[in-house]
């Protein structure tokens, strides 16, 4: 179950979204996630599903892949919207015992609701079509300027994207514990939470001891491939843009204008 | 002064207790002296503990000793201004290919020694091309190594560590967590960088069918080289071997066995084919 999290995930596939600079792509995630908190009115969700679903079509990955990573945040999902449904004050529609359900609640929690998955899958769109070095290659480059004010950004975006890198195998590594502490005993399904919480414990702290001596021989294999930090580094792909990538600008700058426009006139 | 070359290499391990008090010393490698030409295959041998990885460390100056010196090309590890340029020539490849896998997709992880090394991009993709092919593994180089076999991710790490041009390589138990097959499949790819590129190869392993071919084999023992010499003249002294813990391939054992019961057997039988064609010309057919 734990390896079905596609959160973060490269997934491999030919396609015009996977071939755009990373650069356009984070604008376009952090531009996407903006206009959700623009828009308030359910024209602008329906233009922002369809900005999204048109996406997700140019890019190949297929629909139940991204649905499959949704499932980890479903929980996440259920506490907003029922603490948006059952808390927010104004005129009530359903009553029993003492929980009353709001028209505005509904409104707010189903908005929540919409916003949220979208968000998710929308940055897990740009995760999935771009791979880690080259998104953490367009961190680099976007956030460049910032190295003038000492921000380590090469070091920032190098830990990043070895972070990631190392989720699918400490997943992996998890699921091996997990299996080995069942076959001798353990016990992760029953109890209450504090009961389960606890039975984490066995699993967390070989995790831990693994990670951090699977860090200590990564920096040593970094360092005997003369890894010295961001200075005289060459790139292999470097980041130039095309006209693929001045369109795409064009289609984002018109979708958000888009957004903006309903937000004012509707 | 070959490529790689040691003068009483001696490095010692200091244990600590909390207050950073010296609690004991463990003399890891003690007085190796070692000299390799360039374009050697040379094995090292040794069981756990033997102080055989720590050698290696060496050679790559990410350890650095505590007596002694190491050379390697002319340059002593210890001189910091020449340390990238001895990582550059003296390439490492280690024990866990999940380990020393930086990037996500193949040939981003090849590029990525040539990148730190400020090469150009043209050329980066021109080496990242031909490593891969060196290896094998050029028809996999837009995929994501964590659904690679263990062999291949190893080639993988070796194709990372020739795109620098190093001239000499070293592997550090490189098949120690892979099957028989793969295995099989790195040994192949490290034979062909010593026959065709004439990259030196100091291979550390305790896998006996690994050194058959090599030109020269040390065996460590407590941080000293306890046997050294051809691997023929090395799998002679079986009974030496197996006082070292190490185990004789089954073929030479045998033909270790049968000469002691006065079978006229040669010593240092490597192959099976070898070992069939002198029990042939014994039983005189």
């Amino acid at each position: 179950m734990i390896r079905d999290i596609t959160l973060g995930q490269y997934y491999q596939a030919d396609s015009v979204i996977h071939k755009l600079d990373p650069r356009v792509k984070l604008v376009a995630t952090i531009g996407f996630i903006i206009s959700l908190f623009v828009v308030d009115s359910w024209v602008g969700y329906v233009v922002a599903a369809l900005f999204l679903a048109c996406m997700i079509k140019l890019s190949k990955v297929p629909f139940g892949y991204m649905v499959k990573g949704m499932k980890a945040i479903v929980f996440i999902l259920l506490i907003t919207v029922v603490f948006n449904l059952f808390l927010t004050p104004g005129e009530p529609l359903v009553t029993f015992w003492k929980l009353t359900i709001t028209k505005e609640g509904l409104r707010i929690a189903v908005m929540m609701a919409v916003r949220l998955s979208f968000l998710i899958v929308g940055s897990s769109l740009m995760t999935l079509t771009t791979t880690p070095n080259s998104l953490t290659d367009g961190m680099e480059k976007l956030m460049g300027p910032l190295k003038y004010v000492k921000v380590p950004v090469h070091e920032v975006s190098m830990m990043m994207s070895i972070a990631l890198r190392f989720i699918p195998i400490l997943l992996e590594e998890t699921d091996k514990i997990m299996k080995a502490q069942i076959a001798r005993g353990a016990d992760f399904e029953s109890g209450n939470l504090i009961k389960k919480a606890k039975a984490m414990v066995p699993l967390l702290v070989p995790l831990f001891i693994s990670a951090f001596r699977r860090a200590n021989d990564l920096a040593m294999a970094m360092e005997a491939r003369c890894y010295r930090g961001g200075e005289h580094r060459t790139k292999m792909k470097p980041l130039r843009y095309r006209g693929a990538d001045r369109a795409a600008y064009g289609v984002l700058l018109l979708y958000f204008v888009g957004c903006v426009a309903i937000r004012v006139w509707l | 002064m070959g490529i790689i070359k040691t003068d009483k290499l001696t490095f010692e391990y200091i244990r600590r207790d909390e207050e950073g008090n010296v609690e004991g010393i463990t003399r890891a490698v003690d007085e190796v002296d070692l000299d390799i030409k360039q374009g050697d295959f040379i094995a090292v041998l040794g069981h756990n503990g033997s102080g055989k990885s720590t050698l290696a460390k060496h050679i790559n100056a990410i350890l650095y000793p505590t007596e002694g010196t190491v050379w390697v090309d002319g340059m002593d590890t210890q001189d910091e201004s020449h340390l990238w340029d001895i990582r550059q020539e003296a390439g490492m490849v280690f024990q866990n290919p999940d380990n020393q896998i930086i990037g996500q997709v193949v040939e981003e992880d090849v590029g990525f020694g040539p990148e730190n090394m400020g090469v150009p991009t043209k050329e980066i993709w021109e080496r990242v091309e031909e490593s891969l092919k060196a290896v094998g593994m050029y028809e996999y180089r837009k995929h994501s190594p964590n659904k690679l076999s263990g062999g291949q991710k190893q080639r993988v790490s070796i194709a990372g560590v020739i795109a620098m041009h190093p001239k000499c390589i070293i592997l550090d138990e490189p098949t120690a967590m892979l099957d028989p097959n793969g295995r099989k499949e790195v040994i192949r790819a490290v034979r062909a960088l010593n026959d065709v590129e004439g990259i030196t190869v100091v291979l550390i392993t305790h896998y006996m069918e690994e050194i058959i071919h090599a030109d020269m084999v040390f065996v460590m023992d407590q941080g000293h080289i306890a046997m050294e010499g051809t691997p023929r003249e090395i799998f002679s002294r079986v009974e030496e071997l197996q006082e070292l813990r190490l185990d004789v391939p089954q073929v030479t054992l045998l033909a270790h066995e049968l000469r002691q019961k006065g079978v006229n057997l040669p010593e240092g039988i490597l192959t099976i084919e070898e070992f069939t064609e002198a029990l042939m010309a014994v039983s005189g057919r």
